[in-house]
């Protein structure tokens, strides 16, 4: 396929992309407006002076947008924070896109990534190796307990075709209640304390900064480049992609769907261990138990916001990077609630998985589908 | 009832699937649509049932222009369609079935059972379609399984029947006892729109026929006309019905089979102690009725199945339970029968799937890399050598023909050196052209010295290829003939009459 023919084939895809998010701010601009005090007040007396309404509404949603554009990328500092924000995410996304290519819906992102965290801080702090080393150390170690987590998934799969919807999410809790009993143990506590805090991981364990951004960040895009080349250029991908689409044919073309499943998990975790590396040796985090948020969550979203591709996964992950970190400048500049960025990206999602409805609202005729990535149901 | 379709058209973008058709059926006519699959049929009749939009044209009944929003609108104007796949719930007795969708109540909710059961035999009766009504469904053979459907269109009141390709799963005494169905509710007054590719069935039981080719009528002719004159109107040019062969040159036993057993996940013995040799250079044709054993007994040889007893050997080795990728290795060709669930990746363009099991060659691909270069080399040379019609090499195979998707497995079964060539319904919906190529290109590999083993329901491919013809019935191997036996005797075998009675009342 020539390049432009290959464009035309996205074009719908971007195109309802786009619409969603249009739709999303629109509906963001309502809860802005309702979130907003003078707004609210400025009804009590709608009948006698209407204009200051739509005058004050106005406002809201344009002080609220302009501080949300403002805070992603509106400076350098506030690029900085997309941008490592985003990183985390774009890791983990690739690890659901991958898995979601072979077929298989990874809900576990969450717990790999936490196993990684924990890998990657006790390394981190507990030992003592020369810059640069330890760093490598400390990240190797969080991605292959990423892709031990993930890998048994992909194991209990292979071996006994246990669902890896259940068993990821099931692995989910394992990993959360691991790191909480794990925090209060002396072994991961600071000295002479008794919060569920570790110590800081040693600098010659964190990544550099050039610019104020910590060059982990690069890794998110050497990652999306190796998934890449990995799913569109490799036998393994073309297997992965063979067992995703067509397990039958796969199998009947002397192709071993277990050990792909296996691996694909396993490849999967070690992603979302290259996130926790990023949320933890970025800046040098103590593990704590809150140290991955809700990224192996929203990893699932960006991935579908992205099609399950690899480019995809990373425009996903930068506009949600964006988007939480304008989310603050929201609050502090504008005094939205921070929880609408948050909303917004739902929002988002949701519409880009209701494609029926945003071509109806928006008017917009079918051209192929949206390009909505489906998951195999139960049965399957 | 008078059905006329006047420049009807029906356009995907910029593909025309139906190209203003004229169509006219009379009451109490059977009337044939014959054409190649891709050739418009099924958009023309989803047209008729109100799956469909016209884009332009009109549909008449009885002179009256009429448009169908949806099935339940063309039902009720008294057309009836029995699908391909029957749309039959298989847990519900059969007079529940023709219920369904229209159920009468006794108050209180309560169904009227007896009154769909007495619906059933009184249509039964009328038209001599034998059926119980309160059998279930599942239990039921396939063909009684379409009375069904018939049953069910008739109790809807249609008087105009549609058959989508009613024959693809019967057995040869089944499609007769359906013709006699079809003249039965001829001689009623119904008409019936019969789309099938079988040039035999059209002449036995049309009264007219009407040939599609790409979306066009290319011309009708009466049941008369003979068959190489049907065959070229539908596909365009000359085709040779008669495969070309030579009389083989055997060789030595290359694949032998002995005492396969296959139990299925419900404890049924599905496969039942089969024994086999497939020699160098000639062709063993598998007759059998769809779901006699043939599926088991095929994948337990490549190795997708296990065999619960017995073994198969390739040259002297077993390979019956190390899976596919080994006995794709040790040399043999699959062509499975469903080959959109097991022999190729829809979603994956044809180059890819050119290459579904090669990929491993090292000609294709260097450690974890694949080879791009070689690899679009061979699209190219199969595309051009087995003239596959697709847009490009990156065209989804999902969205090729039928034939054209064959095409593409075939292609890559023969493009390796082959110890084993195993076709399950090769030919199956593919259209007459492709039919005539694929089927030399299997004597072709056969007189190469390859050990070639047919699987197909439909005796007339059995009889075009084979040298040696293996019955099966009820997981057994009934007997092993060769072509010369005639083919009613071959008949009688796929529906057991060595063992038992025809399944008469079986229903």
């Amino acid at each position: 396929m020539t390049g432009s023919a290959r464009w035309a084939a996205f074009l719908p895809t971007v195109k309802m992309t786009v619409a969603a998010i249009f739709l999303a701010l629109v509906v963001g601009a309502f809860l802005i407006i309702s979130s907003t005090p003078r707004v609210i007040e400025s009804l009590q007396y709608f009948f006698s002076y209407p204009w200051d309404f739509f005058r004050y509404s106005a406002i809201a949603v344009w002080d609220g947008y302009t501080a949300l554009l403002d805070g992603s990328i509106g400076s350098w500092g506030s690029l900085e924070r997309t941008v490592e924000r985003a990183a985390p995410l774009i890791c983990a996304g690739l690890g659901v896109s991958l898995a979601f290519r072979s077929g298989l819906f990874n809900i576990g992102a969450q717990g790999q990534l936490l196993l990684g965290a924990i890998a990657a801080g006790y390394i981190g702090f507990h030992f003592d190796l020369p810059p640069g080393i330890h760093l490598v150390v400390a990240a190797l170690g969080a991605i292959v307990a990423g892709a031990f987590w993930g890998g048994i998934a992909g194991w209990l799969k292979a071996a006994t075709g246990a669902h890896e919807v259940i068993s990821t999410i099931m692995l989910n809790y394992v990993a959360r209640f691991l790191i909480l009993y794990l925090l209060a143990q002396e072994a991961f506590q600071r000295p002479g304390s008794d919060d569920r805090l570790s110590p800081p991981p040693a600098d010659s364990a964190t990544f550099p900064t050039l610019f104020d951004v910590h060059l982990g960040v690069v890794l998110a895009f050497l990652a999306a480049l190796g998934v890449w080349w990995l799913l569109e250029r490799s036998t393994l991908g073309f297997e992965m992609r063979a067992v995703g689409a067509n397990p039958d044919a796969a199998r009947t073309a002397g192709m071993r769907v277990p050990r792909i499943y296996f691996l694909a998990m396993a490849i999967a975790g070690g992603l979302a261990g290259l996130a926790a590396v990023m949320a933890v040796l970025g800046q040098g985090s103590s593990l704590n138990d809150n140290i991955a948020g809700t990224v192996g969550f929203d990893a699932i979203t960006v991935a579908l916001l992205g099609r399950a591709t690899p480019l995809g996964t990373v425009l996903a992950g930068l506009l949600f990077g964006a988007l939480s970190s304008g989310g603050l400048s929201m609050q502090a500049a504008a005094g939205v609630p921070p929880e609408l960025a948050q909303v917004l990206q739902a929002l988002i999602v949701l519409f880009v998985a209701a494609p029926a409805l945003v071509r109806g609202v928006l008017r917009i005729k079918a051209e192929g589908d949206g390009g909505t990535v489906m998951a195999k149901g139960w049965g399957s | 009832m008078k059905l006329e379709l006047r420049g009807l058209t029906r356009r995907f973008g910029a593909f025309t699937a139906n190209d203003h058709i004229d169509l006219t059926i009379e009451p109490g006519e059977i009337h044939c649509l014959l054409g190649e699959n891709g050739a418009g049929k099924s958009t023309l009749m989803n047209m008729l049932y109100g799956l469909l939009e016209p884009t332009e044209g009109e549909i008449l009944l009885d002179g009256e222009p009429v448009t169908f929003a949806n099935p339940g609108e063309a039902i009720e104007a008294g057309i009836g369609m029995v699908h391909q796949h029957f749309m039959l719930v298989p847990v519900f007795t059969v007079a529940e079935n023709v219920m369904l969708g229209r159920e009468q109540t006794r108050g209180l909710g309560v169904l009227d059972r007896r009154k769909a059961a007495e619906v059933v035999r009184e249509l039964s009766s009328r038209y001599r379609l034998e059926v119980d009504p309160t059998a279930l469904v599942e239990s039921l053979p396939v063909g009684v399984q379409q009375r069904v459907e018939i049953i069910k269109a008739l109790a809807n009141e249609a008087k105009v029947l549609i058959l989508d390709e009613p024959t693809a799963v019967l057995t040869p005494q089944e499609i007769d006892e359906l013709m006699e169905i079809m003249r039965a509710l001829k001689a009623q007054g119904t008409s019936i729109v019969f789309i099938t590719h079988k040039l035999r069935e059209v002449k036995a039981v049309g009264d007219r026929i009407t040939v599609i080719r790409r979306g066009k009528v290319v011309g009708t002719a009466p049941p008369s006309a003979d068959e190489a004159e049907l065959a070229e109107m539908m596909v365009g040019r000359a085709v040779n019905l008669v495969v070309d062969k030579d009389a083989p040159e055997v060789g030595k036993p290359v694949l032998e089979v002995s005492h396969v057993s296959v139990v299925d996940s419900r404890g049924h013995t599905v496969v039942n102690d089969v024994s086999f040799e497939a020699r160098a250079g000639e062709v063993l044709g598998i007759a059998g009725v769809q779901g006699n054993g043939q599926t088991e007994l095929i994948k337990s040889l490549i190795g997708v199945m296990r065999p619960d007893a017995g073994s198969v050997t390739l040259e002297g080795r077993d390979i019956s339970r190390r899976g596919p990728r080994d006995s794709l290795a040790a040399g043999i060709g699959y062509i499975p029968e469903d080959r959109s669930h097991d022999g190729f990746v829809g979603a994956f363009s044809v180059r890819e799937n050119l290459v579904l099991d090669l990929y491993r060659d090292d000609a294709f691909s260097r450690g974890l890399s694949l080879q791009r270069g070689a690899i679009e080399e061979n699209a190219r040379e199969r595309i051009e050598e087995f003239d596959i019609r697709t847009e490009s090499m990156e065209t989804p195979v999902s969205s090729l023909s039928g034939g054209n998707q064959q095409k593409v497995v075939v292609a890559r079964e023969f493009s390796r050196p082959l110890k084993v060539l195993i076709a399950s319904q090769p030919t199956r919906g593919v259209d007459v052209g492709s039919i005539e190529f694929i089927h030399q290109r299997i004597i072709a590999e056969r007189d190469r010295g390859t050990a070639v083993i047919i699987v197909s329901t439909e005796l007339d491919e059995i009889y075009a290829l084979s040298d040696r013809i293996a019955v099966m019935y009820d997981g057994r191997i009934v007997d092993t003939v060769s072509p010369d036996v005639p083919r009613e005797q071959v008949g009688l075998m796929m529906a057991g009459a060595h063992q038992q009675p025809a399944e008469k009342g079986s229903a």
